[in-house]
Parts: C-alpha cells; sequence; structure tokens
C-alpha cells in the first residue's frame, strides 16, 4: 500500500487508455461513468482498486478501469475475486458481473462468496438477456419471453436476483437503474462503503437484444408509478405524489392508499431480513420495483476472520519456524552415537549445524 | 496370566514384511502406523502402503469392508512396501480371505479366532471355518481369542462399555506384534497418552490392552521365536517418517518461507489430497491461508485470484477435481501467472477407486485443456521425493510465470518411508522479484525477460502499475486485448518457449545401472521403487538392464533422446494403459515397450522384473 498523501483523483483519473466497445446506447456506459464517478470519493489509492470480471458484455468492465484488472472466465470472478481479496485484504475488490454470468453459470460461487461474506462490491448487470452471445434468453428472462433460443418464448422461471442474494446471506443488498444517475451513484457509494459482501443489481437496458425490459421504471410517462425509492427510516411510500404505499397484510406487503393505517418505516439493519425479502419479491406490473438499499447488516468479514486467526495462532505459536515443523513428529538419529536429545533446541542446532 | 518369563530365542531377519488387516473400524491405518513409528525409531528402513476401502464404515465382517496396513521393515534400503506378506494380522475372516492371495508359503498368520463365528464366516465367502478345515495348512498360523483375552485384561476399569472395551482389541494385536518384533514401547506409549490424555479411562484401557498384548507374548508359549531386525545403514542425520501428502504440504511451507511469501492453498475436500488440506490448515503460524472453497472450480479460481494478488499459491485435488480445475487453471496459463497445481492421482475414470491408486492423469495434465497450453510437469517418485519437488514446483513457477502442475497418487500420498530432515537454511532461495514503477518509464505486463521468457509479476497495490489482464487473445508486451493473427501466434510461441526454457535448469537424466545396454527400464512416478528393486534383481542376475525414473515430464531432460539412443530397447511400466510410452513415442519417434497395469495396486518388484525378462528373450 502507498503510504504518501496521495494526490485527490478525479473521474478521468479513472478511465483507461481503452477505446470502449459496448453497442451505442448500451446501458453499460452510464454505470461505467458512475462507477468512476464515485471511486474518487471514496479516497482508496487507485493502486488499491482491483475490478475482476466474469464473461459478457458487463465483464469488459475492467478493461476500461484504470485500476488493476481481470477479466476472468465465465461465472468464477467471484472466486478470484476471493481469492485475490485473501491474499491481500487491503485491496478494494469489485466484481462485475450480468444476469447469466452471476446467476447461471456462475450461480454457485454468488452463493457462497455472500455467504462467506468476503470484503467485497459485487455489481450485476441485469438485462435479461445473453447479449454477448447475441440473443439467447437468461436467468432472468420473463416466462413468455421470445429469444433466439426460444422462439416459442420461454418457458422457464426466472430468478430474482435480489431474493437470491436475500436468502445467501448478503450484508448489503441493493438495487439501482442504469439511467438513474444520481441513485445509482449514491448505491454504488454506499455498497463500495460496505463492510462485507455487498451486492448491487443494476436494472440494465440491452438496446440491441431486449430493448425496453426495465422501460416501465426508466421511459414510461408514469413510471414513477411503476417504482418505490427505499429510503431508511421512510415509510414505504410510492407514486408520483406518494400517494401509494406499502403494508403488512400477513405475511406479504399491499399496495394501499398512502393514508391507510400507521405507515411502514423501512428499516434495512433490521436482522431477519424479513421486509427486505417481501420488497424483494415485488415484480412489475403486480407490485412497483423498489429500488435502493434493501438490506445493509453488520456482520464479521471472511477476510478479518482469516487474519484474526493468522494473528492468534502465531501470537500462541510465535512465526512458524521450519526445523520445528520438520521435527513435530517421532524422530530417530541415525549414525554417531544413535541417541537423540529429547532437548528440541539441541536437535535443532544438530541439524542446522548439519 | 502368570508372570513367568519364558526365554523365546531371536531370529535375525534382513526385511520383512508385516500386513495387519480388519474390519475398516477395527483401527488398523492406526495399528499399522504405531508399528511402523515404533520401527523406524528402532532404525529400519521403512516402507508402507495403507490400503482402505473408499466406504468410511462397510457392513462389518464383509469384505468390502477390508482395511489393510502393509509395511516393510528392513535393515538395508528398500524401495517398496514389499511384493509378498510375511506376516499377517488377520483381525476376521473377510481379512483373511481378502489377503490369503497376497501370503508366501510358511506365513506367519495371527488370527483373532473370537471373530471366526459361523456368520463372519459365511460373510467372508469361506463355505467352513477355514481355521479347522485344513486349508491354511501352507502357512504357519495363531490362533488367537483376542477379543476375549482383551476383554479378560480390562476387567475392572469403570465406564467402559463392551463396546468400548472392544474398540481397544487392536492395541492387544499391537502389543504382541511389538513383542515378537521387540519394538520400543514409548512411541506408542507416548501417543496413547498424547491421544486421549483428556479422557484418562481411554489412556488406561489402551495402554492395558496395549501392555496384555507384549505380556501375552511373553508369558505363553504360543510363539517359539522372536524376530529382529537390525537397523539400516541409513545417511547419517535426524529423521522421522513421512507421506507423501505430509511431505507435499512441508514442502509447499517452505517453498512460501523460502520466498518470503504467504502460501494460499484453496482446495475442496477430496480422497486422496485432503490430507493436504488438513496438514496445512493447523499451520496458520505460518501465515499459511487455507481457504476451503464451495467446490473445485472455485477452488481453482480462488488460487489464481490470490496468485493474482502476490501469495504463493496452490491448488490441489484428484482426478474428478483436476477435469473441473481445467478450464480456471488455463486462464491462469494465459494470464501467465505463477502458482501450483498438485494432482495425487487416483483410479478413475469418473469417480473411480476414490481410495486406490493410478497415474492415469498424466495426458489429461500434459494435454488436458483447450487452445496451445503448455505447463511444466514435475512428478515425485516417492514420498520423500515430494518435498523436493513442490519446492521445485514453485521455482519453476516463478522462473517461467506460469501454472505448474505436480503430480503425485494415492500410493505416494498414503505411503511413507524415512525422511531425513534437511537444513532450510542450506535450500536455495526462490527470488521473487515484483515490479515497481519507474518513473517516466511505460510499464509492459507482457515484457518477457530474455532469458527465461517469463513476464514480471506485478502485483495490484503497487503504485503506477495498474494494468488489465484477462483471458482474451492479447498483444505482446502491453497484453492489451488483440485479435491480430500475428500477435496470438507470437503469444502462442513465447509461452510455449518459456517452457522449453525450463529445460535449461533441469539436472540430465541419471541412469541406474550401465550407462548402455540390451534394455532400459523407464518410469516416472510411485514406480520408482519397485522398477529400482526388479532391476537390480535383474542385473544381479547378469542381465543387461539399466533403469532411469523421470521426475521432469514436461519439459523433458535435454539429454533423454541421447539417453535412450544407447538401448537396444527401452520397456516403460505404468499403472495406466501406456501414457507415459505414448507421449515419448510421438517426442522421440522410436518405438517404447509398454508395462501396464491399472489394478488400482502399486506394481509388485516380481511383475517387473518378469516383464524384463520377458522383453529381454524376445527377438529384437
Amino acid at each position: 500500500m502507498s503510504t504518501t498523501e496521495a494526490p485527490k483523483l478525479s473521474r478521468k483519473d479513472f478511465a483507461s487508455d481503452q477505446e470502449v466497445r459496448w453497442c451505442p446506447g448500451c446501458g453499460d456506459y452510464a454505470i461505467l461513468a458512475q462507477m468512476q464517478k464515485i471511486l474518487p470519493e471514496l479516497e482508496i489509492p487507485k493502486e488499491n482498486i482491483v475490478f475482476v470480471s466474469g464473461i459478457g458484455c458487463s465483464s469488459r468492465f475492467p478493461y476500461y478501469m484504470n485500476t488493476y484488472g481481470m477479466h476472468s472466465i465465465h461465472g468464477r470472478a467471484p472466486t478470484i475475486a476471493t481469492g485475490l481479496k485473501l491474499a491481500n485484504p487491503n485491496l478494494k475488490v469489485f466484481v462485475i458481473t450480468g444476469d447469466g454470468d452471476a446467476l447461471s453459470i456462475g450461480g454457485n460461487h454468488l452463493l457462497h462468496v455472500l455467504r462467506r461474506n468476503v470484503d467485497l462490491t459485487v455489481v450485476l448487470f441485469n438485462n435479461r438477456i445473453y447479449g454477448l452471445t447475441k440473443g439467447q434468453y437468461s436467468p432472468t428472462s420473463l416466462p413468455g419471453a421470445v429469444t433466439k433460443s426460444s422462439p416459442m418464448g420461454s418457458i422457464e422461471q426466472p430468478l430474482n436476483p435480489l431474493s437470491v442474494a436475500l436468502a445467501a446471506e448478503a450484508t448489503f443488498v441493493a438495487r439501482s437503474v442504469d439511467v438513474e444517475t444520481k441513485h445509482l451513484q449514491d448505491t454504488l457509494s454506499a455498497a463500495a462503503r460496505h463492510k462485507g459482501a455487498a451486492f448491487v443489481e443494476v436494472l440494465q437496458n440491452c438496446n440491441i437484444f431486449n430493448d425496453g425490459a426495465w422501460h416501465h421504471v426508466t421511459k414510461d410517462d408514469d413510471r414513477e408509478d411503476h417504482l418505490i425509492r427505499l429510503e431508511a427510516g421512510q415509510p414505504l411510500r410510492f407514486g408520483r405524489d406518494g400517494q401509494k404505499q406499502l403494508r403488512f397484510e400477513g405475511l406479504s406487503l399491499h399496495v394501499t392508499d398512502a393514508g391507510d393505517g400507521e405507515p411502514v418505516l423501512f428499516d434495512p439493519t433490521e436482522t431477519s431480513g424479513a421486509t427486505a425479502y417481501a420488497l424483494s419479491r415485488m415484480t412489475y406490473p403486480e407490485f412497483p420495483v423498489p429500488i435502493g438499499v434493501f438490506r445493509q447488516v453488520a456482520h464479521p468479514t471472511y477476510d478479518q476472520g482469516m487474519v484474526a486467526q493468522i494473528e492468534q495462532a502465531q501470537s500462541k505459536k510465535g512465526k512458524g519456524d521450519l526445523v520445528s515443523l520438520y521435527l513435530s513428529s517421532d524422530i530417530w538419529k541415525v549414525g554417531g552415537d544413535g541417541k537423540t536429545s529429547n532437548d528440541i533446541e539441541s536437535i535443532k542446532q544438530e541439524i542446522v549445524k548439519g | 496370566m502368570s508372570t513367568t518369563t519364558h526365554t523365546i530365542p531371536f531370529e535375525e531377519l534382513s526385511s520383512v514384511v508385516v500386513r495387519f488387516s480388519g474390519d475398516s473400524g477395527d483401527g488398523m491405518q492406526l495399528t499399522g502406523t504405531q508399528f511402523t513409528n515404533a520401527s523406524a525409531i528402532a532404525g529400519n528402513d521403512i516402507s508402507t502402503f495403507p490400503d482402505f476401502p473408499a466406504e468410511i464404515r462397510a457392513p462389518a465382517g464383509t469384505l468390502a469392508g477390508v482395511s489393510g496396513f502393509q509395511v516393510n521393515l528392513s535393515s538395508h534400503e528398500i524401495f517398496t512396501p514389499g511384493d509378498d506378506t510375511d506376516v499377517l494380522i488377520a483381525m476376521n475372516p473377510a481379512a483373511l480371505a481378502a489377503n490369503i492371495d497376497d501370503l508366501r508359503d510358511d506365513c506367519i498368520l495371527i488370527i483373532n479366532s473370537d471373530a471366526f463365528t459361523k456368520p463372519n464366516i459365511k460373510k467372508a465367502g469361506f463355505s467352513d471355518n477355514p481355521l479347522e478345515n485344513g486349508s491354511l495348512e501352507r502357512f504357519r498360523v495363531y490362533s488367537i481369542g483376542l477379543t476375549n483375552l482383551n476383554r479378560a485384561a480390562l476387567e475392572g476399569i469403570e465406564g467402559l462399555t463392551q463396546k468400548d472395551i472392544d474398540r481397544t482389541k487392536n492395541f492387544f494385536a499391537l502389543g504382541l506384534v511389538c513383542w515378537m518384533f521387540d519394538r520400543p514401547e514409548e512411541s506408542t506409549l507416548d501417543w496413547i497418552n498424547a491421544k486421549f490424555g483428556k479422557k484418562p479411562v481411554l489412556v488406561e484401557a489402551n495402554t492395558k490392552a496395549f501392555k496384555a498384548g507384549l505380556h501375552y507374548g511373553e508369558t505363553t508359549e504360543t510363539f517359539q521365536l522372536r524376530y529382529r531386525i537390525a537397523p539400516a545403514k541409513l545417511e547419517p542425520g535426524i529423521y522421522r517418517k513421512i507421506t507423501g501428502n505430509e511431505a507435499i504440504a512441508l514442502g509447499l511451507v517452505t517453498a512460501g518461507k523460502l520466498a518470503g511469501k504467504p502460501l494460499f492453498y484453496g482446495t475442496y475436500p477430496i480422497t486422496p489430497a485432503s490430507d493436504i488440506l488438513h496438514a496445512l490448515a493447523g499451520l496458520k503460524h505460518f501465515d499459511v491461508r487455507t481457504f476451503q472453497a464451495e467446490d473445485e472450480i472455485a477452488a481453482m479460481g480462488a488460487t489464481v485470484g490470490a496468485a493474482f494478488g502476490g501469495a504463493f499459491a496452490v491448488t490441489a485435488s484428484s482426478g474428478p477435481g483436476i477435469a473441473l480445475k481445467s478450464e480456471a487453471l488455463n486462464l491462469a496459463l494465459v494470464l501467465e501467472l505463477p502458482l501450483v497445481l498438485v494432482d495425487v492421482q487416483r483410479g478413475g475414470p469418473s469417480t473411480g477407486l476414490p481410495t486406490k491408486t493410478e497415474q492415469s492423469d498424466l495426458l489429461m495434465a500434459l494435454f488436458g485443456r483447450n487452445g496451445e497450453s503448455p505447463l511444466p510437469i514435475l512428478a515425485a517418485c516417492s514420498p520423500s521425493d515430494c518435498f523436493d519437488l513442490a519446492v521445485e514446483a514453485f521455482r519453476f513457477a516463478v522462473r517461467a510465470s506460469c501454472p505448474v502442475i505436480l503430480l503425485s497418487d494415492g500410493y505416494l500420498g498414503n505411503s511413507s518411508e524415512p525422511w531425513k530432515i534437511p537444513n532450510p537454511e542450506k535450500l536455495e532461495p526462490i527470488l521473487v522479484k515484483h515490479p515497481v514503477k519507474v518513473e517516466g518509464e511505460e510499464f509492459f505486463p507482457y515484457a518477457r525477460d530474455p532469458e527465461t521468457m517469463g513476464r514480471p509479476w506485478a502485483i495490484p497495490g503497487t503504485p503506477g502499475l495498474e494494468h488489465r489482464i484477462g483471458g482474451l487473445a492479447k498483444a505482446p508486451g502491453t497484453g492489451n486485448v488483440s485479435y491480430k493473427p500475428e500477435h496470438h501466434a507470437q503469444m502462442v510461441a513465447d509461452r510455449q518457449a518459456k517452457i522449453d526454457r525450463l529445460a535449461d535448469i533441469i539436472p540430465d537424466q541419471q541412469l541406474f545401472g550401465d550407462e548402455a545396454g540390451d534394455l532400459l527400464v523407464c518410469g516416472w512416478g510411485s514406480t520408482y521403487g519397485a522398477i529400482h528393486a526388479a532391476v537390480a534383481r535383474a542385473r544381479s542376475e547378469g542381465l543387461s538392464v539399466s533403469a532411469t525414473h523421470l521426475r521432469y515430464l514436461n519439459p523433458l531432460p535435454k539429454n533423454l533422446e541421447q539417453v535412450f539412443s544407447r538401448f537396444q530397447r527401452v520397456l516403460v511400466p505404468e499403472m495406466n494403459g501406456g501414457q507415459l510410452a505414448f507421449y515419448l513415442q510421438g517426442t522421440f519417434g522410436r518405438p517404447f515397450e509398454s508395462l501396464t497395469q491399472v489394478t488400482g495396486r502399486p506394481f509388485k518388484i516380481d511383475t517387473i522384473h518378469k516383464a524384463i525378462r520377458k522383453t529381454l528373450s524376445k527377438e529384437s
């Protein structure tokens, strides 16, 4: 880690010299821009930031960031990021992934990086389609989605990325939208500052193979009626004039008029995560789409645990000594008088002297 | 029990093969290990072969559940656990049935007759009691009611159930065998105290069982002879016993220390490699960072990430796991990051024989990845060689900035031999240079070292060297994504060249025997002992045969072709379908004769010796 006072960085410092090669109009540009904008505010030296990605359109992201980066293989970015963080816990590690990369081929790794609470930030670009392979349905495509691989409509049930993340014990879970500039900045910033595994789903438009997948929350005139912006300590109100609200009836949330009963104040730190999970289940058009931070709880991180165990072992046993390690078994001597001393120190001397 | 001591004479033996065999719940691995420790401390050369089923507890008394531990003790240098058993301790009929074909005439059988009940006899596949039908006449049978003798010895210890008592009968057997071979008692008594120290009743029970076994030998007139094996003349030094898996763990920790690097070990539990994880997980004070991943792929991925982060990163597995790792391993190859992959091979294909040995992953190690993807491959030839090559693997990885495959197998991993404890200060340090920013100079992540062709290992956290690496084809020098035909061709050639240049630091291939002759026996991996012993036997018969053993499989030693050229024929024994022979034939364009064995068991010396004689008797 650099010890000198780093000069203030700007957005430009985080742009690499590589030409950005996403399709014109792709939602990925907006996410890249917001990421480059928030990084200087984190005040982390550039050399301590690493972006690790898998395969897919989103996974080209590291090439465009002037930090350390790795464009790895399909679905495995969480595993690589975990090893990297454990090799050097001082690094700020981001995982950039997509719906196919994180939830299909890499589904298992996503579960485990979250449950272990490795201190890193996962940003999942969800466009509900395989773009790089030119338009097959993905694990978040809706039933009936007509794609190149589902000409008669998809017959699969999609995964809900946030429900998955919550079920996997993620300690920070959030959602934002590619075109919601300020909201996206705030969400990425909060995720990056979280200590532990942070998971952000960004609703991202693929204008070539699945244009309009999120138009209900980005383009429609009445889009504010289709969104609910989660804010800690605030009621679950939504609609153009805040005229509607969410209330629990039994174990599930229902839409009512804002004036009905006591408002539910949203608390992302609620340990059970029940409200966060109920919110994650809400899909358009029956419900508004929640965006913002669903869950944010403090929990020891995996890397802290590892470092603590190493420190504990070293304070108890001292820093490892190879000769003592070699001798940690029944030993015997050949040659000389054939006798071994019971004193480990004198045996060590004997070995070191040869 | 009488306290009279009979003076029973000793017979001097130069070597003896003892096999403990019983149900997998009978503690035979432990008994064999304790007997081996006592023998090692007594100064014998030792070589062991644990042989156990994949099932943790197969139904009691069945052949499927038989667990064996064979040890060869000797007053001279030995290379294998021995072909035929001299002394068998059989705890039940199934243990007798499982081993009866491996017993030479006149073999000593110590049999727990209490276990020879009708149902057990039937379960073992005998039609009637072999202790009574005369079928064991060619052996020296000692039929002893171990279960009941042990129960009597432990009578009166409070707080033990019958089951607890019966679980100690292996120590009775151990005591008896220790008496028979005049083994020191201390190591076993120390072990009992260390293991059961927190439960005094178990210390008492196991100690009593062990001593009862010793006293039984001493006070009854069952045995007419005891045996002594003089200490072997090993090179002077301090020794311990070591298995291949232990040696790999120690070698990896040592490599980290020699480079001043933390060791990262990312892995997923798999037989027979898990013992490496168990050993390393206890070494956190060496800054060893073990990571038990969610699957084999994640273990490999985390290892790649840790290598990028600057740790000495290593993963280990066995066949099925290595297959799963191949994509992420190939990523490390193209990223050109140093790391080590250990394959403790087992019988395949698929799940195959989890607890049995084979050498059938060689071609997977050489060619089992997409694209042009050469990697260095080392193969350990003995348990202690696992230590040396674990260190060497990291030396290669750092030099050529690439993953290195270290091949071991289930036989090497679990069997043990004496290991002369080295002085780590005399081991050559592994020099690692991480580049730093030079003001005014552009950094090229894929610049080549003109000597080694390796690339700089620039690690995150280094100011000014921020760069991106990835699995896509890239331009030489910058490493930027490039699909240009000439760039791809050059990167493929450069990656091959740096592997080839490792041959510059590989020692010349050595021979056992004459420099030229009628036949050369060429092996690799764990067959070393059996080949060496078979060739020694053939040479003592006057045959023109030499042996050579490959520890470096890619690249091959520079002088190898020349070595082969001095022999009329080359015989290649392998525990696979002929993979090394196929590889050598393709490399050198000359014929190689194959001796293959895929039984899940190591070669016997005799098998190779016979093949040598047969090959030499053929018309050339």
